[in-house]
């Protein structure tokens, strides 16, 4: 693995939503990511945790050009992709995919199963007949465990498990190097998940594809994850090792998520103390000053309301908290 | 708790396992149907509008074929046969003229049903292009083409279609223009709130991240969807503009004579009308028929391809 070139670099990411006027009043600018910075390498998966509404799927989508950052640059093999245009466009919606989150609305219910996973190859013209791409068609069908006689079936003939690998053999047409899973288990049921995460690891260990995969479920996260990211509300607080992460938090956010995971073992459940956070999620529109997390944080002192805590290294991990500034 | 548990218990023993062979999750049994496929099975039910579909069908056939199976020509005057009942050899009558009333509602039909069809076509067009690119692009653009159908909305319609065929002379093509210029702007709204909510739909977004263009998502991936309703509202734009039509035959407006409509038949036989009033009737009666037809056939169209709305 090649720890030198990340496949993909955020640079200060900020996506603000409603900055345009409205025609009549002023709209509230929704600041739904707020300075992101994070770096991913080949061969690498990254998962990016958070409750909902923190912005880690607009993440996601800012990245596959969806949303359109307000600020800061988002680096593909160390080029900026947020203006680019014409072959340099077309080589990037050929290595940067996404897997969506709903299955039953991610497939065109007029297209048969055949024509979806054709058509990225139809609009990049990759092979030169129809028959060499149908025949590329029923090998992905193959790779993603479906039947290669099931490419004149429709969408809605599948189990929503079938059609989030359809929806995965359809971003592997391109051969994507990087791609981008927007909580791709998040509508299907426990052992469907486990399918298609298996899927997914079976294919970046074949294909060597870097995944960002966003979610909510933290032990889905772990067993799929090399690095973790965890969100709040537009910022990141803490990135770090899987394991090390969910062994030993340090964000006192991360420490409350992780002991909101329910534990099978009723004997050890019993024994363990939940962190139970104070308060709502504050509203993106008009975010706290200072560390964003403040007003729900057990721990928090009057210094984090004036200063904003940076992602420091701390232990071979980034933190941004104040808790632990040396001085 | 400890009931539950003597009434039965589970053992190993009672399960076995199941052969290799046996197990097979991916296959699927039901036989694939495409979309219209289903719909038309779903319209087959519905036998109000399969009686409206068999009426138009025959309506059709005998506006197209009426040339071969009548001896009678639509123009072809007979002055010693003048205002004739119903007969064996004139079903229908004859008019003022002595013409063969039958033959000239069948030729009424071919230019009525030729309008309505040819209007409602025109409207696709327009509304499917006007309200797929305001609800494409969105924001300002939406805003001000939007605010545009509001104000043709605000003329009264039959103003500027009695001020086209004026102005333009009475024609098909004057007719036409005037009823789709009055008529587009339903369309183009429907089309237009179809793309608003299906472009924000994972499937439209998934084919943006594999890099198709704007023409290729509005019209393989929106438009193809927003199908169902959209020919419901076509089937619902036929009637109105037959009926606009026949709505300027009556004012005298319509296309010249020999050639007739159902509109202008009835403001032909409006003079005679308290002599003679089934060559009123005739038309009218053609009218009524045709546009009720065209309304099962919406109603049933639109139950057949949205299941969910009923």
């Amino acid at each position: 693995m090649d720890k030198t070139c990340p496949i993909l670099e955020l640079q200060d990411l900020k996506v603000y939503f409603g900055d345009s006027k409205g025609f009549f009043k002023k709209k509230d600018v929704v600041k739904a990511v707020d300075g992101i910075s994070l770096k991913i390498y080949p061969g690498e998966t990254f998962g990016l945790v958070g409750e909902s509404g923190c912005g880690k799927s607009t993440t996601g989508r800012a990245i596959v050009k969806i949303n359109t950052p307000t600020e800061g640059k988002i680096l593909i093999n160390g080029k900026d992709i947020t203006k680019i245009k014409g072959a340099d466009l077309k080589q990037f919606k050929c290595d940067v995919q996404m897997i969506f989150q709903d299955p039953y609305a991610s497939l065109n219910p007029r297209m048969t199963v055949g024509e979806i996973i054709r058509e990225p190859m139809d609009i990049h013209k990759i092979y030169d007949t129809v028959e060499e791409r149908e025949a590329r068609v029923r090998e992905l069908l193959e790779l993603v465990g479906l039947k290669p006689d099931h490419i004149r079936r429709y969408p809605h003939e599948f189990s929503g498990g079938q059609r989030q690998r359809i929806g995965i053999a359809r971003t592997l047409a391109l051969n994507p190097k990087f791609i981008v899973c927007d909580e791709p288990i998040s509508a299907l049921d426990v052992s469907i998940q486990a399918q298609v995460i298996n899927l997914l690891e079976e294919i970046q260990d074949e294909m060597g594809i870097s995944y960002l995969f966003i979610a909510h479920d933290l032990s889905m996260v772990k067993h799929i994850s090399d690095r973790i990211g965890v969100m709040y509300l537009g910022n990141l607080v803490e990135v770090g090792d899987g394991d090390d992460v969910y062994e030993n938090p340090m964000h006192p956010y991360t420490q409350a998520l992780l002991s909101a995971i329910p534990i099978p073992d009723p004997k050890v459940a019993r024994e363990k103390q939940r962190i139970v956070l104070q308060g709502e999620l504050p509203s993106p529109i008009n975010p706290p000053s200072g560390c964003v997390f403040r007003t729900r944080c057990p721990k928090a002192t009057e210094r984090c309301a004036q200063d904003k805590p940076e992602l420091r290294e701390i232990n071979g991990r980034l933190v941004a908290c104040h808790l632990y500034d040396k001085d | 708790m400890d009931m539950k548990k003597d009434e039965f218990e589970l053992t190993p023993d009672l399960f076995e396992k199941l052969d290799e062979s046996e197990k097979n999750a991916e296959k699927i049994n039901y036989e694939s149907k495409t979309y219209f496929q289903d719909a038309w099975s779903r319209f087959k039910e519905n036998k109000l509008a399969l009686v409206g579909l068999i009426f138009l069908a025959i309506m059709v056939a005998c506006c197209i074929l009426i040339p071969i199976i009548s001896p009678y020509t639509y123009d072809g005057q007979d002055m010693s046969i003048r205002n004739a009942g119903m007969s064996l050899a004139h079903p229908m009558g004859t008019d003022s003229f002595g013409r063969d009333m039958l033959v000239r509602v069948m030729y009424g039909g071919r230019i009525s049903l030729s309008v309505g069809v040819l209007a409602a076509f025109i409207c696709l067009c327009i509304g499917v292009v006007y309200g797929g690119i305001s609800g494409y692009v969105g924001g300002r653009v939406d805003m001000l083409m939007m605010r545009f159908v509001d104000m043709m909305y605000s003329i009264p319609d039959i103003l500027y279609v009695i001020l086209i065929v004026v102005v333009m002379e009475p024609s098909m093509f004057s007719i036409l223009l005037g009823i789709s210029i009055s008529s587009w702007m339903g369309m183009a709204r429907q089309v237009r709130t179809q793309v608003l909510t299906l472009k924000e739909q994972e499937f439209a977004l998934a084919a943006f991240v594999i890099g198709a263009s704007d023409a290729r998502i509005l019209l393989k991936h929106l438009i193809v969807n927003a199908m169902g309703p959209i020919i419901v509202q076509v089937t619902m734009l036929v009637p109105s503009a037959i009926f606009n039509e026949a709505y300027l035959g009556f004012l005298g407006i319509g296309l010249n004579a020999p050639q007739a409509s159902w509109g202008t038949l009835a403001n032909d036989a409006r003079s005679v009308m308290s002599v003679y009033p089934m060559q009123v009737v005739w038309p009218v009666l053609a009218i009524c028929l045709t546009m009720l037809a065209l309304n099962f056939i919406g109603d049933g169209l639109g139950e057949a391809l949205d299941p969910k709305k009923k």
